[in-house]
């Protein structure tokens, strides 16, 4: 297993089912042996707040209320027909009865199997966030030169 | 020691997470028997353990479109 095949997942965004993707690849993938990087910037930062529901984290009156709008986990809108945050939830109604795993599922998943899990420093900054309000599994915080060189010789996505 | 696991009614990345977390409980020599469907699983299954060091015993046909994968943990 000496050229282990690599892939590095962008998530900016912070709807939920764009989420659902890049867990469904990041899992897939590193059940079929990838290594696998995930990255968070900007929207997609919300998906792995400690705080799952809303609160208004970071520095300055802006940034409060930035995150406290935005909220985390449990607040990620769906992409087209949202209905004031109703559908996430129907949609998950939906997975569950199809026996599709669900995007909470699908991110236990990709912890248990050991996918990497970085930050964005500079969309950090904006938002006025620190290490300590995401998810203990986030291995480090970085920018994009720190990124291309984790990347380097693997597949990368934007989602 | 023989295990079973069922990824029948699972989908999409599900089978080959919970194949692929199933064997790594196991030990060296332990067996796991996978029950799948045809199509994806049948044909991702077997060949990513295969790649992370695991040896396929056999692969049976049960019934309509279900299938038995036999694995031996590496």
């Amino acid at each position: 297993m000496a050229n282990k095949k690599k892939i590095s997942i962008v998530l900016f965004s912070g709807d939920f089912d764009r989420a659902i993707a890049a867990f469904t690849i990041a899992s897939g993938a590193a059940a079929v042996n990838y290594e696998v990087n995930l990255f968070f910037t900007f929207w997609g930062l919300n998906t792995i707040k400690k705080e799952k529901g809303r609160k208004a984290l970071g520095k300055g009156l802006l940034a409060r209320a930035f995150n406290f709008l935005m909220g985390g986990f449990k607040n990620l809108p769906l992409s087209r027909l949202n209905f004031g945050g109703i559908s996430p939830k129907l949609m998950t109604g939906l997975m569950k009865n199809r026996n599709v795993a669900t995007l909470k599922e699908l991110l236990e998943a990709s912890i248990q199997l050991k996918t990497n899990f970085f930050a964005c420093e500079m969309s950090m900054n904006i938002l006025g966030l620190k290490k300590e309000d995401f998810i203990p599994e986030i291995k480090e915080v970085l920018g994009v030169a720190k990124f291309l060189k984790l990347s380097e010789d693997g597949e990368i996505l934007f989602i | 020691m023989r295990y079973k696991l069922d990824i029948t009614k699972d989908h999409c990345p599900m089978t080959y997470v919970k194949t692929k977390l199933e064997l790594e409980k196991l030990s060296s020599g332990d067996i796991l028997e996978v029950i799948l469907k045809k199509g994806e699983p049948l044909e991702n299954v077997p060949r990513t353990a295969e790649e992370q060091g695991n040896k396929i015993i056999e692969i049976k046909h049960l019934q309509d479109d279900i299938h038995i994968v036999v694995i031996e943990k590496g």
